[in-house]
């Protein structure tokens, strides 16, 4: 109980003064994103050539890519922060890779979703068991794994030193899963850029590539307006359970 | 050398308490009974056509069985607060882990070889290939399964809904064991042609063991933590 009332003091002189910063952050933020999607939708819909087999529906290549960018991205963060978590034990490390997992989660049911979409029109199926669609699948699956951790009953640090140790874990095992299931079988996906093992690098359309390059912009922006907020969020519900846990010893007294 | 004695001990310690209660082994052997009989309603034995199921059966017994084991092993601990005991105790966190992978690896094994050969015995199954590298891979697979589960089963162990949990965390994570060890079981019982690429798989399947085993090992430390 001394211990909370030590850490209690701590954390609310900290974030109110954090809290003036993030608010002008998160505007910049805001208004980047707005822009700069804007701009992608300008550039996915007019500039960009249209596909010549698949015509508009390839339109959702664009978004389809860039939110399994930001979900790898949104993962390899939680990564990070989960080791820095290990070694320094500070929360707000913890707060930030539980926030950017859960982000991650969103953007993989969104690239699992827009894929099944736009395999529907190319591949003429919903699914293929196939290397990247089987890796994001589990990669799916794994954090869902660390989300349920999250949910665990029990103290914070007990659950953000599990979740670390579990976020390290299920990262390391990511490259090895598409390895595996890549070597089990090789068939739908073309390989864009650069070359695979067995399929030549189809290559794209230089237009394609600058609305490509452009949306991933907007997405990595969107991830940090995303990510900004959602630290805020949970520093407002730790603040707010520091104040229960303060008036509920008040009204014990 | 410390490491490896304490960690002996602790495995002798829960094998001599299974001998007197004999609880894990016999609900793991039974409940592998139970799956190959699943299995025999779900793929008919008499159909030839069976036989390309069998590999995949196999690893579905290990892999069922092993997680009633791994529940088990962290949470018998619990009863009596004898886990504050184990960390408490002169010794380091990870030989707590070498020793609970040590005692599930060793029943892991008594399973597989009372079961296995009663699923080849009931899908009336005639083993062609070669015993050697079978053996190997179901080692070499198991090994990879329960260092992985022993270290995922320590962590579930702090949930209270553990049973439920384990599953969630241990699957996803244990998929390239699963399709390793399944191909080239698959090729070691069926084609005995493409051995080759058995042994890659085999080599897959070993590099995921030591990596694993490395990272369980560092990382236990912060699992085990009072």
């Amino acid at each position: 109980m001394s211990m909370n009332l030590e850490r209690e003091k701590a954390v609310l002189t900290g974030t109110q003064l954090s809290e003036v910063k993030s608010t002008n952050l998160s505007k910049i933020l805001f208004g980047a994103t707005v822009i700069s999607m804007l701009i992608s939708l300008y550039f996915i819909f007019i500039f960009a050539a249209e596909e010549t087999t698949m015509h508009a529906a390839q339109k959702i290549f664009y978004f389809h890519v860039s939110s399994a960018w930001l979900a790898f991205m949104a993962f390899f963060v939680t990564f990070v922060f989960s080791i820095l978590f290990l070694i320094k034990r500070k929360r707000i490390f913890d707060t930030y890779a539980y926030v950017s997992a859960e982000i991650g989660i969103v953007f993989t049911i969104i690239v699992l979703t827009t894929g099944p979409i736009w395999a529907k029109s190319a591949w003429n199926t919903w699914w293929v068991w196939e290397p990247r669609l089987i890796t994001t699948l589990i990669l799916f699956f794994i954090y869902i794994a660390y989300i349920m951790i999250r949910q665990m009953d029990g103290v914070w640090d007990k659950k953000a030193r599990l979740s670390s140790v579990f976020g390290i874990i299920g990262f390391a095992d990511v490259p090895i899963v598409f390895f595996a299931i890549r070597w089990w079988q090789t068939k739908f996906h073309p390989i864009v850029f650069g070359d695979g093992p067995s399929q030549q690098g189809g290559g794209i359309e230089s237009s394609m590539l600058v609305a490509l390059l452009v949306t991933i912009t907007a997405f990595t922006i969107l991830y940090a307006y995303l990510l900004n907020k959602g630290v805020s969020f949970e520093n407002m519900k730790i603040k707010v359970d520091r104040y229960k846990e303060k008036l509920r010893e008040e009204l014990e007294k | 050398m410390n490491l490896f004695r304490t960690a002996l001990l602790l495995a002798k310690k829960d094998l001599y308490s299974e001998l007197k209660t004999k609880q894990i082994l016999t609900t793991q052997i039974i409940f592998a009974g139970l799956v190959i009989v699943v299995f025999s309603f779900a793929f008919d034995p008499a159909n030839n056509t069976t036989k390309a199921v069998i590999p995949g059966v196999i690893w579905v017994i290990i892999v069922f069985a092993g997680i009633l084991g791994l529940n088990r092993s962290f949470i018998s601990e619990q009863r009596n607060d004898t886990m504050q005991g184990l960390l408490v105790a002169p010794m380091e966190s990870s030989s707590i882990y070498l020793g609970k992978f040590l005692a599930n690896f060793a029943m892991m094994l008594v399973v597989e070889i009372v079961s296995i050969p009663f699923l080849f015995l009931l899908f009336d199954f005639k083993f062609n290939g070669s015993l050697g590298y079978f053996v190997l891979v179901i080692f070499l697979g198991s090994f990879g399964f329960i260092a992985i589960g022993t270290f995922l089963a320590a962590l579930a162990a702090n949930s209270k809904s553990s049973e439920m949990l384990l599953p969630l965390l241990l699957f996803p994570i244990t998929t390239p064991i699963l399709i390793g060890v399944v191909q080239a079981t698959k090729i070691i019982l069926t084609n005995m042609e493409k051995l080759s690429s058995a042994i890659a798989w085999i080599q897959l399947v070993t590099a995921y063991d030591v990596i694993f085993f490395v990272v369980c090992f560092l990382l236990i430390d912060y699992v085990l933590e009072v």
